[in-house]
């Protein structure tokens, strides 16, 4: 290697004198910009472990000299935040919940506060835009399972739904016909075929569809009405319109029928949702396009 | 005689393995019990064969060893590509999740194969990188033959061994669920067994070096090989449920578990990633540049800095969580301080090309050093930075986090281990030569190119959605909901898929420039060839 010597530029300093496998090391000293800016940091760090609670000891930790904590801080945020919204928050509770929509300033920030809590608790389920899912109603339409007046939709938001945590939920239960044999299977066949007549849908098999009609007379028509339109006061849906929470077509339908469905809310009462929050979200939900008016 | 002991270790091992597959209480236990079955019967088998044969008379061994570094260069080149494509595939999945295919379900959907990545590249492909270079360099540098004979073949094999359990227990859904140490108890005490041989391996060789000095690039090796068993040792402590199973409970939990296992976490970028990586950096860039390291001091004091400082900086993953304020701060002051002891690494390879500049221009396997270095700066200085509790609020959780580690491991790591098989590869089959100059060229602007797409657009979804998550309106009701900043990330998701292609395909290229070396290249003048071999007198 050290017949490479004269294309080195930098003479100045000679190398330690070892060789390992052909490399050398120069004896050059620390670049100085880099030992000031090390230097630099250690003093930074020893002042901000004096200034923020940093050093452990056997019970406890330092405090810092600023009196600085993250909990502190967020209890701090949080405090903040409620005692600006405190006023229109207690507004919000107390008025009368059809009162709230013939106030323009009660009403706009129910709609936003609302939209917050809706992004936060309701989106996983009912999606971001609230067009629900495969299960999840749709909460923009104006059909609604269990009603849609202010009334409704806040008492559906504090209670829930066929959830075992509020003995006020919502409930209602639709039998297995199938899988508890309370109709054969020809008779479920029948039936499925015949509710899709209802909306207007063409069956599979046109051929069972007046057998059917017999089945839903005496199975379904308690609950789902005479002629197919549903009943609010049981959440049973209406199967005349073309809105379906499982599907329309004829397995999910026989589906529906052969181990019937349970879907399930939690109450957002209580411990999650305060009444003002309930409030709002629910004056959101009555906004996005399907809320009815109340009955006087 | 020692055939007899082996037979009867064999032997046990595998009837245990056979027990083990039919009392197995998982799929990912069974399978690694016929695995293992598979392996040690085969052993045994092939034991048998040459017991009691008439033995050779022993040839002392003067040369170095050289036979598992060509294997251990097959392996990195291999387990790059694998994991790259997992990488390239999972980045895919994110962007558009229909991939995640129904009849795929429960073993290549995204939360099976990401793990399969990260363990991928960082151990199969890093891991096989830091074994052979380690090896290759700690016999160059000590003019000594490996330590402990078949010793050094025992940690390739048991090493991709580990490696292969690993990835199928992840497919099967064998996992502890700590990154980076998803491999549970029976795949964990393997790994361990193999680490302290390859510990003995090392220090084996150093001990009996002949040179008066150890090199640097060996302490930085050294600190790796020790440190990595120690934070695997600590990290994994559990009890399994059952003997018969995979599943095991942590000793640790709750945030004394998650600190632990952060603990790990960073040291095992800062050591495996780091160190390992650096030691590589120390002997591939003066070689190749043909010149002395920049500064002896430097590399003294950097590596100790670095050694002591690197150990307390993990508390900085667990920013804003339940971990007290006081360990937070620590880990931020650590994390701050050790920028320059860091960065002392990256002059010592810049610097090393003063006078060589030139080579930057007619050298591609340098210029991949290079950036290499330049990207292992630049990750030093954002890793600080990001630990800044204020920065750390805005960019936790988000994807300038997977930016950040991707700019460090397709940067530095991959482009190091790059320039070091393009060294290694003519060396190590004899060949004058790389087969094609500008093929090398070729994967380095492919690699290059497909880095800058990663890290940018992860830089920006990374901004964008802290931003977004942060947003309140005038009443201090938040304005996006998650899946909000999910939707808007989609362009982003794509660049970066793209730039994972990129990558891969450049690695590709690189497999088949270094198959034609072998195959293809002028070999060496036998003289060179042997002097290459032989620790010179």
């Amino acid at each position: 290697m050290s017949d490479n010597n004269e294309k080195r530029d930098d003479l100045d300093y000679e190398t330690t004198g070892h060789s390992w496998d052909g490399i050398e090391e120069y004896n050059k000293p620390l670049p100085k910009w880099w030992l000031m800016i090390f230097y630099a940091c250690i003093v930074w760090g020893i002042g901000y472990t004096i200034a923020y609670p940093a050093w452990p000891g056997v019970k406890t930790a330092t405090a810092g000299l600023l009196g600085w904590s993250t909990r502190a801080n967020v209890e701090q945020d949080i405090q903040n935040h409620e005692a600006s919204l405190a006023p229109i928050n207690e507004r919000l509770a107390s008025v009368e919940l059809t009162a709230i929509a013939d106030d323009p300033e009660l009403n706009t920030y129910a709609q936003n506060a609302g939209a917050a809590v809706f992004r936060t608790w309701c989106a996983q389920c009912h999606g971001s835009g609230a067009a629900g899912a495969t299960g999840y109603p749709n909460l923009l339409d104006d059909d609604w399972l269990w009603g849609g007046t202010m009334e409704d939709i806040h008492y559906t938001v504090s209670h829930g739904i066929r959830n075992e945590q509020d003995a006020d939920a919502r409930y209602s239960e639709m039998p297995a016909f199938g899988r508890d044999e309370l109709l054969s299977r020809e008779e479920i066949a029948q039936v499925a075929n015949f509710v899709m007549t209802l909306s207007g849908e063409t069956p599979p098999s046109p051929d069972l569809v007046e057998a059917g009609a017999e089945v839903f007379d005496f199975n379904c028509s308690s609950c789902h009405g005479e002629d197919g339109t549903g009943d609010r006061f049981q959440g049973a849906p209406n199967l005349t319109d073309a809105i379906w929470l499982y599907g329309g077509d004829y397995d999910t339908i026989h589906e529906t029928v052969f181990n019937a469905r349970f879907g399930v809310m939690p109450p957002m009462g209580g411990a999650d949702l305060n009444e003002a929050e309930i409030r709002a979200v629910a004056t959101y939900v009555h906004g996005l396009g399907g809320g009815e008016a109340s009955e006087e | 005689m020692i055939n007899y002991i082996k037979l009867i270790v064999l032997g046990v091992v595998a009837v245990f393995a056979l027990v083990a597959a039919n009392y197995a209480r998982d799929a990912a236990y069974m399978v690694h019990a016929i695995i293992i079955f598979l392996v040690t019967a085969g052993l045994f088998l092939w034991t048998l064969r040459s017991t009691d044969e008439p033995v050779p008379a022993k040839v002392l061994e003067t040369s170095y060893m050289d036979g598992v570094v060509r294997a251990g260069v097959i392996a990195t080149a291999f387990w790059g590509v694998v994991g790259f494509a997992a990488g390239t595939f999972i980045a895919a999945q994110l962007a558009f999740p229909v991939l995640n295919f129904d009849w795929a379900q429960g073993y290549m959907n995204f939360g099976r194969l990401r793990p399969l990545h990260t363990s991928a590249v960082i151990f199969a492909f890093g891991g096989n990188a830091l074994i052979a270079t380690s090896f290759y360099v700690v016999q160059r540098t000590s003019a000594a033959r490996l330590w402990g004979g078949n010793a050094a073949w025992f940690v390739f094999w048991g090493y991709n061994l580990f490696i292969v359990l690993a990835a199928t227990g992840y497919l099967l859904g064998g996992t502890q669920s700590k990154e980076y140490a998803e491999p549970e108890w029976h795949v964990d005490l393997w790994l361990t067994i193999v680490w302290l041989v390859y510990l003995a391996v090392f220090v084996g060789t150093i001990v009996k070096r002949k040179e008066p000095h150890i090199y640097v690039a060996n302490w930085f090796y050294l600190s790796f090989i020790i440190t990595v068993a120690l934070l695997h040792v600590f990290n994994n402590l559990s009890i399994p449920v059952s003997i018969w199973g995979s599943k095991s409970v942590q000793v640790f939990s709750g945030v004394q578990d998650a600190m632990t296992q952060w603990w790990y976490g960073h040291n095992a970028v800062g050591f495996f990633l780091t160190a390992g990586f650096l030691g590589m950096m120390y002997y591939f860039v003066p070689k190749q540049a043909e010149r002395p390291v920049f500064s002896y001091k430097l590399s003294i004091v950097h590596f100790w800095a670095l050694i002591f400082i690197y150990i307390w900086a993990g508390p900085h993953h667990l920013h804003y969580t339940a971990l007290p304020d006081w360990a937070s701060t620590l880990g931020m002051v650590f994390s701050i301080i050790l920028w320059m002891p860091s960065w002392g690494g990256m002059i010592n390879g810049l610097m090393t090309l003063s006078g060589a500049w030139d080579k930057l221009r007619t050298d591609p396997i340098m210029r991949m050093l290079v950036i290499s270095v330049g990207f292992y700066g630049m990750s030093t200085f954002e890793g600080p930075m990001m630990s800044i509790r204020a920065v750390n609020s805005l960019s936790h959780y988000t994807d300038w986090t997977i930016g950040h580690v991707h700019s460090g491991a397709l940067g530095w790591n991959g482009m190091i281990t790059f320039g070091a098989l393009y060294f290694l590869t003519p060396k190590l089959w004899n060949r004058e030569r790389i087969y094609s100059l500008s093929l090398v060229s070729w994967h380095f602007w492919l690699a290059t190119i497909g880095i800058v797409l990663y890290a940018a657009s992860m830089w920006v979804t990374g901004i964008m959605e802290g931003l977004m998550w942060r947003e309140v309106d005038a009443n201090g009701f938040l304005v996006n909901s998650f899946a909000d900043t999910v939707s808007a990330k989609f362009p982003m998701y794509v660049v970066r898929a793209l730039g994972g292609g990129l990558y891969i395909t450049g690695a590709i290229i690189m497999c088949y420039n270094l198959w034609m070396t072998v195959k293809r290249s002028p070999a060496l003048e036998a003289s060179a060839a042997a002097a290459h071999a032989t620790p010179a007198e």
